[in-house]
């Protein structure tokens, strides 16, 4: 009964991850940019519902939805700004500019706010659980996240089938010149993705954000899990997304129940590199780009 | 470029080395030519390289301490960025996780030294192999992943080489090792040894890239930079090429760990397997400039000039160095000495090849580019 429990929470804890996940995934598959901030950007996210609900006493929810609009415009504003310009020719570009924001964010995160632990309060839901039977207990926050997760993927996957700007998308991401002759214009479309994903993740690092305490250096962490959650899940693939993150969760809660406290985060990385060596384009890919 | 053609062969042969002037003026003949690659300035930069060498290794013995002290800080961020730029520049293996390789190897001269009873100077060296007995077999798992995503692949395997080391007992776990078998060196010889270590490894570097790139291997490289597809379909070996440069940088990036070890004497998981390492060596390359052995020369000098000044400030340098590197990225991804390199035609590095005339016309024999000399309408 200890592995059913430890397994559930497994899975409760892999939606977060694909909530992390997704925008990484969205991003990439419009435009084939890594952005390697995009963990950082979540915890940025974190900050920024803290700060609002700490200097401007606004309840926890109107606080996000705030941060989510926030996230939203940023993620605009810096593709059509800044990204836009690294995206050609040369592969690396993309790759240490968006590295340079990784540390720039982390950095001027510290400085405004310190390198201490923090915590976003969501009062007593975050304490209640609902009882299955004697042994096995699910927290209703847990899944609230999971249950989220699983939404935000069905919307978005839904509006990038059915939506006109999602078949936007998925033409700018199947052949961009092709695209550009229809009459879509590439950078807006990339502009739009990129405050998508923010929006997204935005409301992932709110949601880690009430289930732990964060701080500044978290958002590597983000980003590896979530890229873990991709490559697992498969490219293309926002389910396969949600599965890689599944994977990744319960990996991580049963190893720290079988080897302790310090190798559940080993084997959560012995089972992505194992995925990698047995099925490298992971288990739903759709498309063939890695 | 506008320098106008009648400067003549130098001029152009050295801004685009494959075009021979005499195209535009419609000759048939093709002028005599050979394949040069030193030229009298590379001479001259050899001579003062030896002199600066012969300077800095006398150094233990003139100056404090302290002046050697941060020189070793100098030498080592020197050979990780020349060892990035290697990776990123030349075989577009952009890695974020340089770190796994230096931790290794500062752990390696723990392991080498003291427990197996080495002296630690002969360990450094050897502590490099620890680093490579993990690149080797990780290599052909994250060679699978590509651009950003190998990135984070290296990243992914920095983080499970950190998680192991600090969760293992006999590494001291957390809180880590202190290197004992270099502590109890008598101090004078340790300083004095742990700063020539320092020196050799970053000359070792740059020589090494130099004579790497001017190898056959540098011209598989040059052509995996540029297209890594075109190059393996002209029979390029491309992952050999790679792999070959990957396992050669987490050598390296070992014996700089083991060097770092030395000069701090105390090894912790959290500092030796920081990804702080390799954003100092990607924001030296990037600001210094990619794919030249000169650009982290000077990127490294920039950095440290800038790190005497800024160090008490550590969190803001670290902002500071990020927004600079993201707008040279952004404006000049060349770097600095990719517009040098531009701006005055200067290589110090003789690793390309020029093509030069056998005998070179004198100004006489060549029309010059005046108002009535017949136009060249659709030359070029």
């Amino acid at each position: 009964m200890v592995w059913a429990n430890v397994t559930l929470q497994g899975i409760l804890l892999g939606g977060l991850y694909a909530l992390f996940a997704t925008g990484l995934a969205l991003v990439f598959g419009v435009m084939r940019m890594v952005n390697l901030a995009h963990g950082d950007l979540g915890i940025l996210a974190a900050f920024v519902a803290l700060f609002i609900v700490q200097s401007l006493g606004l309840p926890l929810l109107w606080a996000t939805v705030l941060t989510i609009a926030i996230m939203f415009l940023l993620g605009y504003v810096l593709q059509r700004g800044l990204l836009n310009f690294t995206l050609g020719t040369d592969d690396t570009r993309p790759i240490v500019v968006t590295f340079g924001l990784s540390i720039i964010i982390q950095n001027a995160l510290i400085l405004k706010f310190s390198a201490d632990s923090q915590g976003l309060d969501a009062g007593t839901i975050e304490n209640i659980s609902v009882k299955v039977s004697d042994q096995l207990s699910i927290g209703w926050f847990p899944l609230i996240v999971f249950l989220v997760a699983v939404g935000v993927i069905a919307v978005l996957e839904l509006f990038l089938a059915r939506a006109k700007l999602g078949r936007a998308f998925r033409a700018t991401s199947d052949d961009r010149e092709a695209a550009e002759l229809m009459g879509i214009n590439n950078k807006h479309i990339y502009s739009l993705a990129m405050a998508i994903a923010l929006a997204i993740v935005a409301v992932a690092g709110v949601l880690l954000a009430i289930r732990t305490t964060f701080d500044p250096t978290q958002g590597s962490f983000r980003l590896i899990y979530a890229f873990e959650a991709v490559i697992m899940g498969g490219m293309g693939s926002m389910w396969g997304t949600l599965a890689g993150g599944i994977i990744l969760g319960v990996a991580q809660t049963v190893g720290t129940q079988a080897f302790g406290a310090g190798w559940g985060l080993v084997v959560g990385h012995v089972v992505f590199l194992t995925v990698l060596a047995v099925k490298p384009s992971g288990f739903f890919a759709k498309t063939v780009t890695a | 470029m506008n320098t106008p053609s009648s400067q003549g062969i130098e001029g152009g042969a050295g801004g685009a080395p494959l075009r021979t002037p005499d195209i535009t003026k419609g000759a048939p003949v093709v002028p005599a030519f050979r394949v040069a690659r030193s030229t009298r300035m590379h001479r001259i930069v050899l001579v003062v390289s030896a002199i600066i060498v012969l300077v800095l290794v006398s150094v233990p013995w003139w100056a404090e301490v302290s002046v050697s002290r941060s020189l070793v800080t100098f030498f080592t961020l020197l050979a990780l960025a020349q060892m990035w730029n290697l990776l990123a520049g030349y075989a577009g293996l952009v890695s974020i996780g340089q770190q796994a390789y230096i931790g290794l190897g500062a752990y390696g001269v723990w392991l080498l030294g003291d427990v197996i009873g080495l002296h630690p100077f002969i360990a450094v060296f050897l502590a490099g192999l620890l680093a490579v007995a993990v690149a080797l077999p990780v290599a052909p798992l994250i060679f699978r992943l590509r651009g950003g995503y190998f990135s984070i692949g290296t990243w992914v395997i920095a983080e499970v080489v950190r998680l192991v080391v600090s969760n293992i007992q006999a590494t001291g776990g957390g809180s880590g090792k202190t290197v004992l078998s270099a502590a109890r060196l008598p101090i004078d010889t340790r300083i004095t040894g742990t700063y020539l270590l320092a020196l050799v490894v970053a000359i070792g570097s740059i020589l090494l890239v130099y004579f790497l790139l001017r190898s056959r291997t540098g011209l598989a490289l040059t052509a995996i930079r540029d297209n890594d597809i075109a190059a393996q379909s002209s029979g390029v070996n491309v992952f050999r090429s790679k792999l070959f440069v990957w396992v050669v940088a987490a050598y390296v990036c070992g014996v700089v760990g083991a060097v770092v070890a030395l000069n701090l004497l105390r090894i912790q998981p959290a500092a030796a397997f920081s990804i702080n390492w390799t954003a100092y060596a990607l924001f030296i390359v990037v600001i210094g400039g990619f794919g030249t052995i000169e650009g982290p020369i000077i990127g490294t000098v920039i950095y440290f000039a800038l790190l005497q000044s800024l160090s008490q400030y550590g969190t803001w340098y670290l902002l500071l160095l990020g927004i600079v590197a993201v707008i040279m990225a952004t404006v000049a991804p060349k770097g600095i000495w990719g517009f040098i390199a531009k701006k005055w035609n200067i290589h110090l590095f003789p690793v390309r090849r020029r093509l030069e005339l056998e005998s070179p016309p004198d100004e006489g024999t060549r029309p010059a580019d005046k108002p009535d000399a017949a136009p060249v309408a659709g030359s070029v």
